[in-house]
């Protein structure tokens, strides 16, 4: 068994308060890991936590075989987060923010072009500066930053959020790609139906606690995962 | 950490290519606050000429607490802190290039203001290496100060507030030191000035090599 991640009481804190209590979780390498629960939960915490953004105060956190608490800043080198809010410079444009991240990251920013092109932003696009962007093309220049990083963990929240269908679609063929490419996957989201199809594993998260872990529909291949969760052929 | 300061340095100086806020905001209101002291102070060419080293640093010293909010809140959107800290980057490169950004458009600034200082106030350097000297020092100085204690606001809801209050003071040594120089440079007395030379360059070692060891720890508690 190939561990990317292994949490085991794991506990971080929002301030004073603990946003995860004792988050118990697995993932293995090629494995996709949807996270389910109401707000604040510890979906969002919990991916903090796996891309080395949040410190685990007590319990054990191990990401790519490299304790969290030891040495956060190797673990992040290895992971990708696709948060909330994408981490985009509004005055860039799409290709000088993918340019930056993944110069900053010590990748070839020749690999830039190509994962713009397969994420849809191509030519005039590329050349716009991302504030002038749609929320659902920002979320696409995110994903072309990890589509060229190509972490080992994939960990995305609410990837399908505010979305159309086409991008939807989009993020869960990345998350295919990704999986069958060897890296792990977690994401989190509000709609259980459809993350439940397109995963391997579903936890449901409570009191920032991992309750259940429910198999999964991944298996099938998935061409694409409409609005919600039906399958499209 | 030289190679990220460069790549920091240059997407900073782009975005304030792009923004203009540099350009449209900081400069106006630096030239603004000359043409004001001007009329608090008369017309008097005298007094103006006698207080113009003082002015034009306090100038720069008001512009580098605007340029410094400019410079956090580049950082400040949702997501692209998270962004900076997860892409492995140096933290001390992180610092040294929004220092040097910082450095670059405080540059360009008193190019400008000092345009208008000669003519607003009839004024002329006597002894261009030595105003040069201060001004490259104080630059350095304002820059990586400004920078580290931008960084240490960054976190804070009340920043645009808190910043002045945490760094004017810090800063009041480069005030006095470059406005001495200055008047030194312009009344035509280097050795008045030198020993000003001699505030100016470790204050700006100092908060140099503090910021490049503290802004990975201030980064992360943002």
């Amino acid at each position: 068994m190939d561990l990317v991640v292994r949490l085991r009481g794991a506990v971080a804190l929002t301030g004073r308060f603990p946003a995860l209590s004792g988050a118990d979780l697995t993932v293995q390498r090629g494995e996709v890991v949807s996270v389910v629960g109401a707000n604040g939960a510890g979906k969002t915490t919990l991916l903090r936590l796996l891309a080395g953004l949040v410190p685990a105060s007590s319990g054990e956190a191990v990401v790519l075989g490299i304790d969290l608490c030891q040495d956060p800043a190797a673990v992040r080198r290895r992971v990708g987060l696709l948060g909330h809010a994408p981490s985009l410079y509004d005055d860039l444009t799409a290709w000088e923010n993918v340019r930056f991240a993944l110069r900053s990251a010590r990748v070839p920013a020749e690999l830039g072009p190509a994962a713009l092109e397969r994420v849809g932003i191509t030519g005039r696009l590329a050349a716009t500066p991302v504030g002038g962007l749609s929320a659902g093309q920002r979320r696409r220049v995110a994903l072309a930053v990890l589509v060229a990083r190509s972490p080992e963990l994939w960990l995305l929240d609410e990837p399908h959020a505010a979305l159309d269908p086409a991008a939807r679609s989009l993020v869960s063929e990345l998350v295919e790609e990704a999986a069958r490419g060897g890296a792990a996957v977690v994401f989190s989201s509000h709609e259980p139906a459809v993350a439940l199809a397109s995963s391997d594993r579903q936890a449901v998260m409570a009191g920032g606690r991992v309750l259940d872990l429910r198999p999964g529909g991944r298996r099938a291949p998935l061409a694409a995962v409409g609005e919600g969760g039906s399958h499209v052929a | 950490m030289w190679r990220d300061a460069v790549l920091v340095a240059g997407k900073d100086l782009r975005i304030e290519l792009r923004s203009r806020v540099a350009l449209w905001q900081v400069v106006p209101v630096a030239v603004l606050s000359l043409v004001l002291y001007g009329f608090a102070l008369g017309p008097g060419r005298r007094a103006l000429a006698g207080a113009a080293p003082g002015l034009f640093w306090l100038a720069v010293l008001f512009s580098t607490v605007l340029a410094t909010q400019r410079s956090v809140a580049i950082e400040s959107g949702e997501g692209t802190r998270d962004g900076l800290r997860s892409s492995g980057i140096d933290p001390a490169g992180v610092f040294l290039g929004k220092a040097a950004a910082v450095a670059v458009e405080l540059a360009v600034l008193q190019v400008v203001l000092w345009a208008a200082m000669t003519l607003l106030f009839g004024v002329h350097l006597r002894v261009g290496w030595l105003a040069l000297v201060a001004s490259l020092l104080a630059t350095c100085g304002l820059a990586v100060a400004g920078t580290l204690y931008g960084a240490l606001s960054a976190g804070l809801r009340v920043r645009e507030t808190l910043l002045p209050l945490l760094v004017l003071p810090i800063l009041a040594p480069v005030l006095l030191a470059a406005s001495r120089a200055w008047a030194a440079a312009l009344a035509g007395s280097p050795a008045a000035g030198v020993s000003w030379l001699r505030v100016l360059g470790p204050f700006a070692a100092v908060y140099l090599v503090v910021g490049v060891v503290l802004y990975g720890p201030l980064l992360e508690a943002g």
